[in-house]
């Protein structure tokens, strides 16, 4: 029984192959399809390899704390969701490597102007600046200039080398599509100043798969998969970024038991079960093959329209994240990533 | 309880109010909900018009059309009532409104043709926002409807859409921008200087060109603000009528029902209330407790009752083998997940008091055309279904499962 992710010198490496192809992964999709959670996931899963991640939050949301059991908002500072060489609390065995370090940061527009301005010489103005509204107006002459100045931090915590993997929790798709291409509309509207040399590096970036790549959070359902379809054409077509593999979230695990009725079952077992329990087992095992009918028919959808990996990682019938429930979501990662690096050991 | 007694807040939100605003985070299902009202409404013979901001096609396709405009699109059906819908285009809504405040055709030219202008609904956080109560406003005023439901932008903070009029407001009537077009007035003085400094510190960071095209943007719209400003506080006016009736729509989850509560909170505190909350998608309950107590126990089965792989337990008492484990682990894994919405649910209940809370079940498809709305509306609105409200003292007490 394989009980924590990357316990074995091949996982690892598996691992580090799959990670060490562009330091900044942007993990991106629409709301409430588990964006904060696959970020947690992949963290801690790159972290189990003995890499160090940095996890970058750009809307202050609070879900990355809770699933590495901790409280309380991240800040424009950094804070440590994991130490390095802190081993599992219910390990098993002992990891083929020490883990690598979790941290997090939170960073946002205006934080990243306020920075940005005292890198240019102008820290004395900044705060008034930000209290007469001159940044809205600012936002207003340069479009995008939010998500340059955002965009402009990660590609300096690229360049410093801050961390093995930098993980980005994006905005919801639709605004990732205004963030990423940000930088692309603003070279082609400014005609000069410092911006611009700004947004020519963060295109720089974008555009080098071996420094970045996106990876697409979505759920086997009717809209999501729609999303995520159009979200990743467009992505390839306005931002040229690469794509990384799509991550399924919320895949129904295989049902051995679906076509079996609760009396059947009972009759193998030996148990005479009376018919109110038979009644409930049966309809709670036709409702989830109802669900994951409707579930193949979306991945099937999805693989045929979007010629990318998939990498699906289990609905869990716990509706709040902690690090068990992560702990089982890297498990499926750690198996899917190695079914993509060794395709011909799982066919066979 | 019969659907024939008094009728409950969501019967007056459809049946009396004249606007009724759709509230909540992403994903929750936010525009099948607003949708599913204003055709209620029109089941109920009233005049209805939904707004939706969600750019795919779903709605559109739901309600049988091949695609929704920024004007009202009659929706054909067997209600006594009319339906419309449009899909809010933002930049479309804020040329009309330049179109109408504009003291020429040539200044609306001149705005429409500025940068900053073009840009301005995808930069200017709330717009959007602001956009979709410009539409609410348009329609109400001049639209033939008895009703408008408007399905809000998910912004993760949803008083944005409250606050989004005062902003744009705020923004067109920068001083500093104001007192750059006024230098010679005698009293402004030290602002013109003061603007000057930052023009120059802006212009040190952004190039020049930014800054001349600031001001030729705040020079095209010159006139205008008052008009603005009157509409902005009669948009305003408007959402805190107590004709307005405030949906809220939540997941069945922790940090969703957190968010309702959190907007419930901020709508009180300026003196306006939600009338009806949704908690959407409400994974459908099989067993209870007693019958939970009479199931054969499971090697699977965790301390807290979820279904997580887990060694076999060889020496547990007659764990039934194969097919039965894996049906018990089912049932006894949504059990558990149900119970964790309910009580994601009855916090909200509690929370929110006096405000009724509706749950809608998980359907079985997605919904996609009118007769998958029709359903949902059935289930708000549907037989014996009453809300949820927070017992009274003298009620019994709550469900505490």
């Amino acid at each position: 029984v394989q009980s924590e992710a990357a316990t074995t010198l091949e996982e690892v490496m598996d691992l580090r192959a799959f990670f060490g192809q562009s330091r900044v992964l942007i993990v991106a999709g629409k709301g409430g399809v588990g964006k904060t959670t696959v970020t947690a996931a992949l963290a801690h899963l790159a972290s189990s390899a003995g890499l160090s991640v940095l996890v970058i939050e750009l809307e202050g949301r609070e879900g990355l704390n809770v699933a590495f059991g901790q409280e309380g908002p991240l800040d424009y500072a950094e804070s440590v969701l994991r130490a390095a060489g802190a081993a599992p609390e219910d390990a098993e065995d002992d990891s083929a490597v020490p883990a690598g370090s979790v941290r997090a940061r939170t960073i946002t527009p205006d934080d990243a102007l306020l920075e940005y301005l005292a890198d240019h010489g102008l820290g004395r103005v900044s705060k008034r600046l930000m209290a007469t509204g001159i940044v809205d107006l600012v936002a207003g002459a340069i479009p995008g200039i939010r998500d340059i100045l955002v965009l402009g931090k990660v590609k300096q915590i690229e360049r410093n080398r801050l961390a093995d993997v930098v993980l980005v929790d994006a905005p919801a798709t639709g605004h990732t599509l205004t963030f990423l291409s940000s930088a692309s509309g603003l070279l082609d509207a400014a005609r000069g100043g410092p911006i611009r040399s700004q947004a020519a590096d963060v295109v720089d970036l974008l555009a080098d798969p071996a420094r970045c790549q996106v990876v697409l959070v979505t759920l086997p359902e009717e809209m999501p998969v729609n999303e995520v379809v159009d979200a990743a054409f467009a992505l390839e077509d306005r931002v040229g970024v690469a794509l990384g593999p799509i991550i399924v979230n919320g895949c129904f695990p295989s049902f051995a038991a679906g076509e079996t009725s609760g009396a059947q079952a009972g009759a193998q077992a030996g148990l005479a079960l009376s018919a109110d329990v038979v009644r409930a087992l049966d309809d709670a095992r036709r409702f989830r093959l109802v669900r994951q009918r409707l579930q193949e028919e979306q991945l099937a959808r999805l693989a045929q329209q979007l010629p990318l990996d998939q990498l699906r990682i289990p609905y869990l019938f716990a509706p709040t994240i902690g690090p068990a429930e992560i702990d089982e979501l890297c498990d499926a990662l750690a198996a899917g990533i190695h079914e993509l690096r060794h395709p011909a050991e799982a066919a066979s | 309880v019969t659907s024939s007694s008094a009728p409950t807040a969501m019967d007056d939100v459809v049946g009396e109010r004249s606007i009724v605003v759709c509230c909540g985070s992403g994903g929750v299902g936010k525009t099948t909900i607003a949708a599913a009202l204003a055709l209620e409404a029109a089941r109920r013979g009233r005049d209805a018009c939904v707004v939706t901001i969600d750019p795919a096609r779903r709605l559109a396709n739901a309600l049988g059309l091949d695609e929704l405009t920024n004007r009202p699109t009659p929706i054909d059906g067997e209600w006594p009532g009319r339906l419309h819908a449009l899909m809010l285009d933002p930049k479309a809504t804020f040329d009309d409104l330049v179109a109408r405040y504009a003291d020429s055709g040539e200044q609306a030219e001149r705005i429409r043709h500025n940068r900053i202008y073009r840009n301005l609904t995808s930069t200017l956080s709330g717009t959007q926002e602001y956009m979709a109560a410009e539409k609410l406003y348009e329609l109400t005023e001049e639209g033939d409807f008895d009703v408008v439901v408007v399905d809000t932008p998910p912004t993760r903070n949803a008083l944005d859409f409250l606050d989004a009029p005062g902003r744009l407001t705020r923004f067109l009537e920068n001083r500093v921008f104001q007192a750059l077009m006024k230098p010679t007035r005698v009293g402004l003085r030290f602002m013109g200087v003061a603007a000057h400094a930052l023009l120059r510190t802006i212009s040190r960071v952004a190039g020049a060109d930014i800054v001349s095209d600031a001001v030729s943007f705040f020079q095209a719209f010159e006139g205008m603000e008052e008009g603005f400003r009157t509409r902005a506080a009669r948009v305003r006016e408007l959402l805190r009528q107590p004709d307005t009736a405030f949906v809220l729509v939540a997941s069945p989850r922790p940090d969703s029902v957190g968010e309702a509560v959190h907007f419930a909170d901020k709508l009180g505190e300026t003196g306006m209330s939600v009338s009806a909350l949704v908690v959407n998608r409400v994974q459908p309950r099989f067993a209870d407790d007693s019958l939970l107590e009479r199931l054969p126990p499971s090697a699977r089965e965790r301390p807290d009752g979820s279904a997580r792989r887990a060694p076999a337990n060889e020496e547990g008492p007659s764990a039934p083998a194969g097919a039965l484990e894996d049906l018990v682990a089912n049932l006894r894994g949504y059990t558990a997940a149900s119970d964790r919405e309910e009580q994601a649910y009855s916090d909200l209940v509690a929370k929110v008091a006096p405000a009724p809370v509706y749950k809608v079940p998980l359907l079985g498809t997605d919904v996609h055309d009118l007769s998958g709305l029709a359903a949902v509306c059935d289930l708000l609105f549907g037989a014996g279904e009453r809300p949820d409200r927070a017992p009274s003292a003298a009620d019994a007490p709550a469900g505490g499962r």
